[in-house]
């Protein structure tokens, strides 16, 4: 709070926000490439850029002292990747004889 | 900033802001305690999504061609343009709680006029998409239809329409779920304007704005998922 009159978070705003809108537009083209596999990857790696921009400096992610917010996060991310590994894990090798995957 | 000296409550010299509630020491644990709630909230909306986004990629994996064929009839340049609103709307709150920090009533208030008028403009665009899936008959149910759509990079091969219909499931639950939070989050900003108009945020308290903010931002995070995951499927 004490930085508030020395310097200005707008730079840093108006950063973000541009940068933002060049992921959406780099997403929307990457999509019209043929990458095979990976455009599912791309494509989540500039949603996850994207994503930790916004946590990261709009919702003041970045530069927060509070240990308990911070386990709050970790543990969100921690649960989810939980949820999404160990089912990817089950139905993504259940299949495989038929799955596209391996076809 | 030390907070040595309020930390220690004195009921003589007591003169602290009004907005300090008596049960907190300072007003930044305040805004701290304030904040760490509205994250735990948060990390119960991520697992709540999360079930959604899991689905999807198991039907995602197992109907690949079926789920591209169907992400193809629906409008990337809606979706793409709602990105854009919703991250120029996420810049809004950001400014809005500037202009309350550095003490700029105007900013603040336009700041959340325009938030709002950008979420307004998202459910007006998805209002439009989603009438076009009326209009194809792709909305799940009895007058579903989806038949002799080309699996994209497989000529001749037709999309299964039941495999089509979950995608279409998918679409509707995930999108609608985001619009219903989009609604939810023009409520809060309906009172934060109004809050904001009755000059109850200053420079020392603007919980209900950064708190607020942090809802509207987490609905961002959820559509920049969204987008590519339910509009891009396979569009080259």
């Amino acid at each position: 709070m004490s930085d508030h009159s020395k310097s200005s978070p707008l730079a840093t705003y108006f950063s973000v926000w541009g940068a933002l809108l060049l992921g959406t537009f780099l997403t929307y083209k990457a999509a019209q490439l043929d990458l095979g596999a990976f455009n599912a990857a791309v494509a989540l790696i500039i949603a996850t850029t994207k994503a930790l921009l916004v946590a990261l400096f709009f919702m003041h992610l970045k530069g927060a002292h509070e240990k308990l917010l911070k386990l709050v996060v970790a543990s969100t991310i921690f649960f989810l990747l939980i949820l999404l590994a160990l089912s990817m894990a089950d139905y993504g090798t259940r299949f495989f004889p038929t799955s596209h995957l391996w076809s | 900033m030390s907070h040595s000296q309020s930390a220690v409550p004195n009921s003589s010299q007591d003169v602290h802001s009004p907005a300090l509630l008596h049960h907190f020491a300072t007003e930044e644990q305040q805004r701290d305690a304030s904040s760490l709630g509205m994250w735990i909230f948060l990390g119960t909306e991520v697992m709540f999504f999360g079930g959604l986004f899991c689905a999807y990629l198991i039907y995602r994996l197992l109907y690949f061609g079926d789920f591209a064929a169907a992400s193809r009839s629906i409008d990337a340049a809606l979706g793409g343009t709602n990105t854009a609103v919703l991250i120029c709307s996420s810049l809004t709150v950001v400014l809005a709680i500037w202009g309350a920090q550095t003490r700029r009533r105007g900013v603040m208030l336009a700041s959340l006029v325009l938030t709002m008028l950008f979420g307004l403009v998202f459910l007006g665009i998805k209002g439009k998409e989603y009438k076009d899936k009326f209009d194809e008959h792709h909305v799940p149910g009895a007058s579903f239809s989806f038949e002799h759509e080309e699996v994209p990079g497989h000529p001749g091969q037709y999309a299964n329409p039941r495999h089509a219909q979950i995608f279409f499931a998918l679409y509707f639950i995930m999108t609608g779920l985001h619009a219903l939070h989009m609604v939810v989050g023009l409520v809060i900003f309906t009172w934060l304007l109004w809050a904001a108009w009755k000059g109850r945020f200053t420079p020392e308290y603007h919980t209900p704005l950064e708190i607020g903010g942090l809802y509207w931002h987490f609905v961002d995070i959820v559509w920049i998922y969204l987008f590519p995951l339910l509009y891009l499927i396979d569009r080259h």
